[in-house]
């Protein structure tokens, strides 16, 4: 059977799949929509969680980052395991204690004030919004790179399906398929890793294998890759530092504390019984996300070796562009891998000199998504990766979403606007801001602005400098004032905001960058991706700073704060 | 709520939080201890292919992550039935 067919069949049979259950666990109350009716068992919810948190990034674009970083790749690796262990210990317990449906519904009663939970609502859709147009455009890459479908109707095609289970099904139907969209990715994932660390080295076991010697030789795998980038002029690939020690250290910490900070990962703790429960499942999460994290490093590893050995099969002796492998020239149409013969020998030099260059073009993604045909591994394999793929941005998307509408349905509407509508037609009016949520998804998905790849990295700054310094004093501080939190919470968003602006450009648009984005203009050197976390550094102290001098928080605040750091008495999530 | 008393209640928070301190401290120096700050000279020690400072960012301080949140489940939950504040 040709790939074509094989690859619509897998697609289609875990579309229908996730349609299937769609129907199968519709919501029939709010509670059921905003946090699958409190009943998901840990490991499950660990699971959801895991597809929940990796996304496009995690699965298709990690490996090829870390590929070319080398060692100062770790900083995703740390940084996107390691918010876990804040979230476990920090927020997650206090907040499933706390019992209700939404981050700012927590940050409003914490902080008494109805200015606090908006400016939360606020922070929460920017972050979402940002980041689920990164999810919306992988959708649409998967299916025009795998299915040769354009990238409008792949687009049309997956906002269809999350159509069908978020709307119909809220967290309990998202929650469901994530648990499947698990399956498929981390299998899609893991067995070419399997079969490439098989090839290479002898051992099925990646995370072994990369640290074993090469088949037939005496060679670890590890010297051997050291030995040929550095021979084609690049740095070595075990200690290649990202800037600077410092900047890796501030880049590594944003991204952990952004982790913690995201509405969309700390909303799935809402789901599980109870809080001993939410405490289990956040290890369970980190074991589903450990499998692929831990994974990743020796896809990284091995696919760049493979990439070199194919360009310079014997030392000094580059690819002759007719002998170019047939994955290679498929590659090529996508615009993803692109050569210049620059010095007309025919032969296609690899170096990181960019004069003598002539591998004009190598996509990160392409680390992944050629991956198995670059092994030869079997068709099925390949028609797996775009199956896994496709299920990492769906299930991201989905809990993104459901994040978003929540806020809408419940923080505005019914928090603010119109307190006094039933459960019945909160219930339509959620569904309604998902469908809504979905369309202007799908909209910036087709249209997408101009920053949208610069926000991604933004949306983690905007989570680590606003939401997780104002939930994790909520928690730990019973003396942090209204006023406190929410000049916090301003001033951390704005100065991660200025700080980013400042070298990229005001919303991104070229030419308005008044400093230029190069580590000389950096403050202490920390690039702006990494600046997160002086922003809540910046939060922590103006929210200290104020409170000590405005009014004490009311004695039933403080009431409140004793009552969430005491598992017992934890009611399921109930409507006020 | 169950009947704890204030003290109990402070109690049984302390010994949460030192809990989670000493965990933090563990959590911090594989990742930006081992991992970042002492790379250089864990590199010097090699582990079958891996540089010691190498594996601990890339693989050892994720496995070390996972043990730690559930050993903090697991002393918790200890914690919660001492107090008698456990859900049912």
């Amino acid at each position: 059977m040709d790939l074509q067919t094989l690859t619509y069949i897998v697609v289609g049979l875990t579309f229908a799949l996730y349609i299937g259950i769609a129907f199968w666990a519709r919501a029939g109350s709010t509670r059921d929509f905003y946090v699958a009716g409190g009943g998901i068992h840990p490991i499950q919810n660990g699971m959801a969680t895991a597809a929940d948190w990796m996304s496009a990034a995690s699965f298709i674009s990690m490996a090829g980052l870390i590929a070319f970083m080398g060692y100062g790749g770790s900083v995703f690796l740390m940084g996107w395991t390691g918010g876990y262990v804040l979230l476990a210990m920090l927020l997650a317990p206090y907040l499933r204690k706390y019992g209700k449906f939404t981050v700012p519904e927590f940050i409003g009663d914490r902080f008494y004030s109805r200015t606090a939970r908006v400016v939360a609502v606020v922070c929460l859709i920017i972050c979402s919004v940002t980041y689920v147009i990164g999810q919306m455009k992988g959708v649409g890459v998967a299916f025009s790179r795998f299915l040769e479908v354009d990238y409008d109707t792949g687009l049309y095609v997956g906002m269809t399906i999350v159509f069908f289970y978020a709307v119909l099904g809220g967290m309990k139907g998202i929650t469901y398929t994530q648990i499947a969209q698990y399956c498929v990715l981390i299998l899609a994932y893991t067995i070419p890793a399997i079969f490439i660390s098989l090839q290479l080295t002898g051992n099925p076991v990646p995370q072994v294998g990369l640290g074993s010697t090469m088949v037939g030789t005496d060679v670890f795998l590890l010297d051997r890759l050291d030995q040929v980038v550095m021979d084609l002029g690049f740095n070595q690939y075990t200690t290649d530092v990202r800037l600077s020690g410092l900047n890796m250290f501030a880049y590594t910490m944003s991204l952990m504390i952004g982790t913690a900070g995201l509405p969309h990962v700390i909303i799935r703790f809402f789901t599980v019984p109870r809080v001993k429960d939410a405490r289990s499942s956040a290890g369970w999460a980190l074991v589903f996300i450990a499998i692929l994290y831990t994974t990743a490093p020796a896809v990284a590893g091995m696919a760049r070796l493979n990439l070199i050995e194919t360009l310079e099969p014997e030392p000094g002796q580059y690819l002759a562009i007719d002998e170019r492998p047939q994955w290679f020239k498929n590659w090529e149409k996508t615009g993803l891998l692109g050569f210049e013969d620059k010095n007309g020998d025919g032969r296609i030099q690899y170096s990181a000199d960019p004069k003598v260059n002539e591998m004009t073009r190598v996509d990160l993604d392409i680390m992944v998504l050629a991956n198995p045909e670059i092994a030869k591994l079997p068709n099925w394999v390949i028609a797996l990766v775009a199956a896994g793929g496709l299920a990492a941005a769906l299930s991201t998307a989905a809990g993104l979403l459901l994040a978003i509408a929540s806020a809408i349905s419940h923080d505005l509407l019914k928090g603010m606007i119109a307190p006094n509508i039933t459960e019945k037609t909160e219930l339509m009016a959620s569904r309604i801001a998902m469908a809504f949520a979905i369309a202007g998804a799908g909209y910036l998905g087709l249209n997408p602005p101009g920053f949208a790849a610069g926000t991604v990295a933004l949306a983690f700054g905007l989570a680590a400098s606003s939401i997780f310094p104002a939930l994790m004093m909520g928690i730990f501080s019973k003396g942090i004032t209204r006023e406190g939190a929410i000049a916090g919470m301003i001033a951390g968003i704005s100065v991660t905001l200025f700080y980013v602006f400042q070298h990229k450009g005001i919303m991104f648009i070229p030419g308005t960058a008044f400093l230029g984005d190069t580590p000389a203009n950096w403050f202490m050197g920390i690039e702006p991706n990494a600046f997160g976390v002086v922003g809540a550094i910046v939060n922590f102290a103006v929210a200290f700073g104020v409170s000590k001098v405005t009014a004490q928080p009311p004695v039933e605040v403080q009431e409140l704060v004793e009552h969430i750091r005491i598992p017992a008495g934890a009611t399921t999530a109930h409507e006020h | 709520m169950s009947q704890m008393t204030e003290q109990q209640a402070k109690e049984y928070w302390r010994r949460n939080v030192s809990l989670m301190v000493k965990l933090l401290v563990v959590w911090f120096i594989v990742s930006f201890g081992c991992g970042i700050m002492l790379v250089d000279v864990l590199n010097q020690v090699q582990i079958g292919g891996y540089k010691l400072g190498f594996w601990f960012a890339q693989q050892g301080s994720i496995y070390v992550f996972v043990g730690l949140t559930f050993y903090y489940a697991k002393k918790m939950a200890a914690l919660d039935r001492e107090f008698n504040v456990e859900e049912e």
